[in-house]
């Protein structure tokens, strides 16, 4: 006969050594404000499904993959055709990868528009931005790894801006690529990054941007009308219904994968011309766009050189969003911030269009 | 260290001439000097022409072609052109072809500039039919000049050379193309308005494909003769070697000798050869078989049985590459389908060239080898396909069980939200 308190023994025995109360009591304390906007709330959390996904799929392609000029191409090809449901891993990996970004833009747009970086989630911002930034570097390493033409290109273009930064450049672009050139050298330690540094880096972030996401609990919008919001606990209510939206993101990744794979293009030939149309990720394309339209020389500034200066400082600017917006931190609505976020967000979606006509 | 007073001043003198030799060979051109601003083009333009021309840059002047003494500067123009000074003027068409071949002819002169450079040009000139009629005193026929051009004279490999691979029919169109100027040969006038139109014209002046063939390639360059009726096709066959190769192994060889008709362009033509067709072989209303075949002979049933084994070849990788496009737009990956299809596609050539056997068992060895790959990627074709309609039917069932298991949760959700409201 089993004894009906067992369980609850188990649990007593592991919170004695664990301390499982503590994180129980850090997950249930946990308030979601109920308004207009509440639905901002989930795309934090479809970022992490989406980062959970690639983690999975990752793995899974980690078994086939392997990181060389010679082999990369045939080992992914290999995955597409003679691996029992490689296409779907590897389709999932890619959309997700790009879905993953796009919440993650969306993500932090929604959290500045709210102000919700206000005291005491300053840091719950900042993890978060450098989590976008880590996000941009996973795509940026991982497009380079089936080894294919288009990403040879692109990754060659990419690395080439490094090269442009005064003094420490040259140094920099033949780290990042392992030498003068994109090589299978570059390939192996995109990979690397790819697959240990950046994950590595990753956790840290993310676990400290998730226990305080848990423990300052969701941020309400500036505003009286706010006041008095009813407040859904975070488990189980929202927790459950971020499920539901998790398993109807799942079934879009899973359609989407089947419907459209992600192709995999023609092997990487160094000695090929560049073929046309070399354009970076979409994420990168307004940054890219940004370059192509800055003069050669402005005033006696390299305009490359001043386009990446911009895009350093406009980097620096979105970590410290925080301390910069003292009014916001006052509980007060400040035009100029929203203004400059719209202006911001209208320049990437322009350039982006623009890149692509 | 103590130097002989002799051998100081030489210490001095010697780089100091070696410094100024440049200076003293500009003054010593007093040929392009005075010529270049004389008022007769007729006279200018020759000095004018000769700055961007190879031989000026390698080095030559003009007097190494007019003779005359370039070094005794402007103002003594009888003793520049004087005949003691070598001085020979406008050199005869008849001494053209020697005048160039006394350096171009010379292995060990010529070697100093390109070891590589070909040096039997006035020997091969001279075995030409333009070789031969200048010698017979016929100065209207192609020197080197006529072709090479003369005081702007540009390398082989420079695009704007007129015997550029591009510009060579143009050039030698400039003589054959004129009725008046060839009228008293009597040959045909035409040759340059048919290449042009040519798979072969088309190809090298309208694609730049430097791999096609221009006037010098069939016809030679300073040996340039009309291939004779045996030849013709060695020239066809120097290209396409295989077609000759079949061809004088075929039944065709000797009949077409005992006809005196030419092996190749008897069905293709020659300057106005062009793409060759389906359509051309066979026993269809444009087929060249039936130009001397009918309905009951060999030759008839010969090109009926090769057609058909072309057409069956066709077929089936029409429908090899259906699958695999079928099968490609639904997202699955068919690189592999795609190169076998590629190299069974080649047998589709091999047999175009099988068609010159005229022999029918020959013909179908190549057919079926190509049947065979052709076979294989149909397979691989409906594995594509079977494993794209798997796809769709394993997302039929995956969306539904997906959006059953969001149902529960939204369920679960709202008895969540009914027996503890939050406030």
């Amino acid at each position: 006969m089993t004894d009906p308190k067992r369980p609850s023994t188990v649990m007593s025995w592991l919170d004695e050594r664990l301390g499982l109360s503590s994180v129980k009591e850090l997950a249930m304390h946990k308030r979601v404000p109920m308004h207009k906007h509440s639905i901002w709330y989930y795309l934090g959390g479809m970022t992490l499904f989406c980062f959970i996904v690639q983690v999975i799929t990752g793995i899974f392609l980690l078994l086939y993959y392997r990181p060389s000029a010679e082999a990369a191409f045939e080992s992914v090809q290999f995955i597409m055709t003679d691996v029992k449901f490689g296409w779907l891993m590897r389709s999932i990996h890619s959309w997700s990868a790009n879905l993953m970004v796009f919440f993650a833009f969306v993500h932090m747009f929604s959290v500045f528009f709210m102000r919700a970086y206000r005291k005491p989630r300053e840091l719950t911002w900042v993890s978060g931005a450098v989590l976008l930034m880590l996000s941009l570097g996973f795509g940026f390493s991982g497009y380079l790894l089936p080894w294919n033409q288009l990403a040879y290109f692109a990754t060659k273009v990419g690395t080439d801006i490094l090269g442009e930064i005064p003094l420490i450049g040259h140094w920099l672009l033949t780290v990042a690529r392992g030498g003068e050139d994109v090589t299978g050298a570059t390939l192996t330690r995109f990979f690397g990054v790819h697959v240990a540094v950046l994950p590595m880096i990753t956790t840290v972030f993310l676990l400290v941007h998730l226990v305080l996401v848990q423990k300052h609990g969701m941020s309400k919008p500036i505003g009286k009308e706010y006041e008095n919001t009813p407040q859904m606990p975070f488990f189980p209510n929202f927790a459950v219904r971020d499920l539901v939206g998790w398993t109807l993101a799942l079934g879009i990744l899973v359609t989407l994968s089947s419907l459209f794979p992600w192709e995999l293009g023609v092997k990487a030939d160094p000695l090929a011309p560049a073929p046309a149309g070399i354009r970076p990720e979409w994420f990168f394309v307004f940054m890219f766009q940004t370059l192509k339209y800055i003069p050669g020389q402005v005033l006696f500034i390299n305009g490359e050189l001043l386009g990446i200066a911009g895009f350093t400082l406009g980097g620096v600017a979105l970590i410290l969003v925080p301390f910069l917006d003292r009014r916001a931190q006052r509980e007060e609505r400040n035009a100029v911030v929203s203004a400059i976020g719209w202006t911001v967000l209208l320049y990437m979606v322009v350039f982006t269009i623009l890149g692509y006509m | 260290m103590n130097i002989p007073y002799h051998r100081s001043v030489l210490l001095i003198v010697v780089p100091l001439v070696v410094l100024c030799l440049p200076a003293i060979s500009d003054a010593e051109s007093s040929c392009i000097s005075c010529h270049t601003d004389l008022p007769v083009d007729e006279l200018s333009q020759p000095a004018q022409n000769f700055t961007a021309d190879l031989h000026n840059l390698a080095g030559f002047g003009c007097q190494d072609c007019h003779g005359g003494d370039p070094t005794v500067g402007m103002d003594d123009y009888e003793l520049a052109h004087s005949a003691s000074k070598g001085f020979i003027g406008v050199p005869d068409e008849q001494e053209i072809p020697g005048l160039c071949a006394s350096c171009h002819a010379d292995v060990e002169f010529m070697k100093q500039y390109d070891p590589k450079l070909q040096v039997d040009q006035l020997l091969e000139y001279r075995s030409s039919h333009h070789g031969k009629l200048l010698a017979e005193g016929d100065d209207k026929v192609a020197t080197c000049v006529s072709c090479h051009g003369v005081h702007g004279i540009r390398p082989i490999d420079d695009t704007r050379s007129s015997v550029y691979k591009t510009n060579i029919a143009r050039t030698c169109a400039g003589c054959h193309s004129d009725e008046d100027y060839m009228a008293e040969y009597d040959i045909p006038t035409k040759q340059f308005a048919q290449y042009k139109e040519s798979i072969h014209g088309r190809k090298l002046m309208d694609e730049g494909d430097l791999a096609a063939p221009t006037c010098n390639n069939c016809h030679g360059s300073h040996g340039a003769t009309p291939p004779g009726l045996t030849s013709v096709s060695n020239a066809c066959g120097s290209c396409h070697a295989n077609n000759l190769e079949y061809f004088n192994q075929s039944p065709h060889n000797d009949a077409f000798a005992m006809m005196e008709i030419g092996k190749c362009e008897t069905c293709h033509g020659h300057h106005d050869v062009e793409q060759p067709t389906r359509e051309e072989f066979g026993i269809g209303e444009d087929s060249k078989c039936l130009d001397c075949h009918s309905e009951g002979d060999a030759g008839y049933t010969a090109a009926k049985v090769m057609a058909e084994g072309y057409d069956s070849l066709e077929t089936t990788l029409d429908q090899a590459r259906e699958l695999l496009e079928r099968a490609e737009r639904g997202g699955v990956d068919v690189s592999l389908g795609k190169f076998d299809l590629h190299s069974a596609d080649d047998a589709l050539i091999k047999a175009r060239t099988a068609v010159h056997y005229f022999d029918t068992t020959k013909y179908n060895e190549v057919v079926q080898a190509g049947l065979i790959d052709a076979q294989k990627v149909i397979e691989q074709g409906h594995e594509a396909v079977d494993d794209l309609e798997m796809r769709r039917i394993g997302l039929a069932f995956t969306i539904p069980v997906i959006l059953l298991v969001a149902l529960a949760l939204y369920l679960r959700v709202r008895q969540i939200e009914r027996t503890k409201p939050y406030a």
